[in-house]
């Protein structure tokens, strides 16, 4: 018999799957936040997984873990601290404790909690039956055997059935959160459509996590989310960097010119890869290239028969590709390049995330060789991001550099769902045959780009390479003089991309006691610090960059306006350095932080509040 | 007409000369270079291949093979060092319907492309790579290659090399190439011949050129080319035929057991027809493989084209992939993948 519940409004909580990479907590997790989706919840999801697919059984080095913040407010973040952790063995849990909120819900697999697997974790006593846990509400939940016993009627082995383990717990949260199954059933019915025994083992199992916790005392107190407040539309669930491959999608139907990736699989940035290679019924050629040289020349030598161009990688790949950005940079010829940064340097840490490749974007080439660089700053924005960077690049005729990171390439939030007719013009220019006129390095006078003469076309046969060019006609020279103007040419252009992106934008007054300053992935917090110090009412605004060469037009305007500037950044202050060299009349503070992980709102609100 | 496989390519409605592709600038090789000889062949042969003018297409890496684009009027694209193959995939999986032209050399494609070179040869992207061996760094001045005869001494090996050269017909046959030529290029009509036969062959094609870079490796093909020797140094494969060679026609290639043997036609009642027959066509590339590994002092060399066989290209299979995605898919355009898969409407 189902005890009386208590329920309880709350604003948003942020639940936490963890447990043996293996133990299916990405798919708990995003069965979880596709629900909170269908219950009309704003969300945001950060996947945290272990570089080695499946590490030793057991051990802190594999544990995988899916967070995910669910709420009724525009959802930025996926939350500081956890407030229901579902721990599947000993090692997730104490791998992750310390990212709970005091007084937490933890939901344990008691089961997993033998003697062998507590001494793997590192825990000297079984932090079950010890007091360490007194400060939680503490599920000593036996999810393991009460799976086997779900499944039982149903004749299935016990493989099978500890397969299904993450779906019980999925049935506890559930009820925390006060959710029907349904729409999890369904999901079960699509997803075996060809096994329709795992539809009813599925479905067994759930209802049996939820009926589970509707007996157990400390579940008492189940929680109640109002629906968000979204602006009208069609939504949908996305990760960054599939909204990236869809940018460029749309990018090249818009343009109408074909899409063309050449890449080489790397974490964090694989995933835009795969996800291009499934569409080609949108025409989209990719080539996964021997190498990321290989990569980023494929797309160089597409770029000039006239494709809409592109290169995805991470840091270490990016390091490959500098000589190839410096072709693409001496032949003028769009090409966007997308790094999904990581920890670094070297191999560093490939699924952590960091903003440390800003340098490397902006600057690592040989020669003056300047290129566009742009920063999106959510998962859903990166579509965004991925179409503007493909507009300027073919429309101001330059390589540009699209960031992101890991957080953001694997993280997800709602996405509200544009129509491509909606979006903004693209108008690559492209020669006409038989133009007279035609010079391969003949620019346009007001925003010195050079127009693009297609192979195949009748009356523009011409050579470019990566020897320096002379002005006008294209052809090889070493003359002095003119590479002088070419050196300054090719950097005009870039400048002048300047006249054609918005105007930074602040969150707050224009003037006032601090300017927080970022940049890409860390949108959702320094944001939201920012916002909650206003609140209180302090005198703090927020300019967030997401164009970085070209700076936008106002930016001296915008850093002028405040007594004190910090700039908040995941790396040693690189930003922040490229911004005594732009805007030298400012002095400038700067908080970092290179662990691999986000900021959070509490330690920038704690920082902020020491400057006002 | 011969029958061109790579028939997306248009051709052209008027017949094209040399000067259809003289450009006007200066060419800057060093008199007496090789390069000389091979740009004249390519002059010769893209009219006889009847495309369109527009639609041939050249890309480069760096070195003195690489100036190549520059001087022949087509759309044309330099490089950086050892990335031809790379740039050119593009290029060809990009625009099936350009008929792309690679000029390389030891360096380029067998040292810092070495990488590209065997994966465009091993996916056989339908294109054509001339390969300019002169077992020698020309442009940096003289060092060493990855072809240069072990043993040598140059300019970064005072003592002699002391690494194994490689030969680049086994290098391509070890990637799985389905077509290799070899030619020297004191002979122009040779040179002409198996370009034409590259560019009738359907995926990548590897002419290598036996090339002489006068100022840093001087004859170091002469052993090969002389005018004195060549006749018994060299051995002309022609698919039909028996592999005769010699001043006098009257030496031959024969399988013996395992192994190539040069035989002399006459001698312990030898005829011709002991003699192999040359197929460039069969599949299997262990004869192929004897053949481009032939070389002085018990073998000649062979030139002509020694393997040219048929397999699906990736551009070719690039298309039908699409081709395919398109017929079937339910996703037309991007408004439709918006929208696809679990969306919910707020009002």
């Amino acid at each position: 018999m189902n005890m009386k519940v208590n329920t309880i409004e709350k604003e948003d909580v942020v639940v936490k799957f963890v447990g043996d990479s293996g133990d299916g907590m990405q798919l708990a997790g995003t069965l979880f936040s596709d629900t909170a989706a269908l219950e009309g919840l704003d969300l945001a999801t950060f996947p945290d997984y272990p570089a080695e697919i499946r590490a030793p059984h057991n051990t802190i080095a594999g544990v995988s873990g899916f967070q995910v913040r669910i709420g009724k407010k525009k959802i930025e973040t996926t939350g500081d601290a956890v407030d229901i952790l579902v721990a599947m063995n000993p090692a997730s849990l104490k791998a992750n404790l310390k990212w709970t909120r005091p007084g937490a819900t933890l939901i344990v697999d008691a089961d997993s909690f033998d003697e062998a697997a507590i001494k793997k974790a590192g825990y000297s006593s079984n932090p079950l039956d010890d007091d360490s846990l007194s400060g939680y509400n503490l599920i000593k939940a036996p999810i393991s055997s009460m799976t086997r016993e779900a499944v039982k009627p149903l004749g299935f082995d016990l493989k099978t059935a500890d397969k299904t383990r993450n779906v019980f717990a999925l049935g506890i949260v559930y009820h925390i959160v006060n959710w029907k199954p349904d729409s999890t059933f369904d999901y079960f019915k699509l997803k075996f459509k060809k096994k329709p025994e795992l539809v009813d083992a599925n479905k067994a199992v759930l209802a049996g996590g939820l009926n589970y916790a509707a007996n157990v005392e400390a579940l008492r107190t189940v929680y109640h989310i109002t629906k968000a407040k979204l602006p009208a539309g069609k939504y949908r669930n996305i990760t960054g960097n599939v909204a990236t491959a869809w940018g460029f999608l749309a990018a090249s139907e818009r343009s109408g010119r074909p899409l063309f990736l050449g890449s080489y699989p790397i974490t964090p940035a694989t995933e835009i890869l795969m996800e291009l290679s499934r569409h080609k019924s949108l025409g989209a050629k990719v080539f996964q290239a021997e190498d990321e040289i290989a990569g980023i020349c494929s797309a160089i030598g597409a770029s000039y028969t006239g494709s809409l161009a592109l290169t995805t990688t991470s840091g270490p790949g990016l390091s490959l590709k500098s000589e190839a950005i410096g072709l693409a940079v001496m032949t003028e010829l769009p090409l966007v390049i997308v790094d999904v940064q990581r920890g670094g340097p070297s191999t560093g840490l490939p699924t952590k995330s960091e903003q440390s490749d800003l340098m490397q974007a902006l600057f690592g080439r040989n020669g003056e060789a300047p290129v566009v660089v742009v920063a999106a700053s959510t998962p859903s924005d990166c579509f965004f991001y991925a179409y503007q960077a493909s507009k300027i690049a073919m429309e101001h005729m330059t390589p540009v550099m699209l960031m992101t990171d890991g957080s953001l390439g694997n993280g997800s939030q709602l996405f509200r769902i544009p129509k491509v007719a909606d979006l903004p013009d693209i108008n690559p220019p492209i020669v006409e045959q038989n133009d007279k006129d035609f010079k391969p390095y003949r620019r346009n006078a007001e925003t010195f780009v050079r127009k693009w003469a297609l192979p195949g076309t009748i009356g523009l046969r011409h050579r470019i390479g990566g020897l320096e060019k002379e002005n006008i006609s294209g052809n090889v020279s070493t003359d002095p003089a003119n590479h002088q103007l070419m050196t300054d040419l090719r950097e005009a252009k870039i400048q002048k991309v300047a006249d054609f992106i918005p105007l930074q934008e602040i969150v707050g007054e224009k003037e006032g006691d601090v300017l927080v300053v970022s940049w890409g992935g860390t949108r959702g917090t320094t944001q939201a610090a920012v916002e909650e110090l206003q609140q209180a009412g302090k005198k703090i605004s927020l300019a967030h960059f997401h164009y970085i060469m070209p700076l936008p037009k106002n930016t001296h305007e915008v850093l002028a306006g405040f007594k004190k500037i910090i700039v908040c950044e995941l790396n040693s202050g690189q930003f922040v350095n490229y911004l005594r060299m732009k805007e030298p009349e400012f002095s400038y503070l700067q908080y970092n932080k290179v662990q691999g992980l986000p900021f959070t709102v509490n330690e920038l609100v704690t920082k902020f509040t020491e400057l006002l | 007409m011969i029958d061109f496989p790579n028939k997306t390519i248009e051709r052209s409605s008027v017949e094209l000369t040399k000067e259809d592709f003289v450009s006007d600038q200066l060419v800057k090789w060093c008199p007496g270079c090789g390069d000389h000889a091979i740009l004249a062949a390519v002059a010769n042969v893209f009219p006889k291949i009847g495309y369109r003018k527009e639609n041939f297409m050249m890309v480069s890496g760096i070195g003195c093979s690489s100036r190549f684009p520059y001087y022949v009027n087509t759309y044309g694209f330099h490089g950086i060092h050892g990335r031809a193959h790379a740039i050119a995939s593009g290029v060809k999986i990009a625009n099936p319907n350009l008929s792309v032209w690679i000029t390389t050399g030891d360096g380029d494609s067998l040292a810092i492309g070495g990488n590209h070179f065997i994966h465009i040869i091993r996916r056989n992207i339908d294109v054509n790579i001339i390969l300019f061996n002169n077992q020698i760094y020309g442009l940096t001045k003289g060092q060493y290659s990855p072809t240069t005869p072990m043993g040598s001494v140059t300019k970064t090996s005072p003592q002699g090399t002391i690494e194994h050269p490689f030969n680049p017909g086994e290098l391509v046959l070890g990637a799985q190439g389905t077509f290799f030529a070899r030619a020297v290029d004191s002979n122009v009509k040779l040179m002409t011949e198996v370009m034409f036969e590259a560019a009738r062959h359907d995926g990548t094609s590897v002419i290598e050129i036996l090339q002489n870079c006068v100022i840093f490796a001087d004859k170091t093909h002469a052993a090969v080319t002389d005018k004195e020797v060549r006749d018994d140094a060299q051995i002309h494969l022609k698919n039909g035929e028996p592999m005769v060679f010699g001043k006098s026609k009257d030496k031959g290639i024969m399988l013996r057991g395992t192994q190539l043997e040069v035989v002399k036609l006459g001698e312990g009642g030898i005829t011709e027809d002991d003699l192999l027959v040359h197929d460039q066509y069969q599949q299997d590339p262990g004869i192929h493989l004897m053949l481009a590994k032939m070389a002085p002092p018990h073998y000649p060399v062979a030139v002509g084209v020694i393997r040219s066989t048929m397999y699906p290209t990736y551009d070719d299979l690039v298309v039908d992939q699409i081709n395919y995605a398109q017929a079937t898919s339910k996703i037309k355009n991007v408004d439709d993948l918006l929208n696809s898969g679990d969306t919910w409407e707020i009002k």
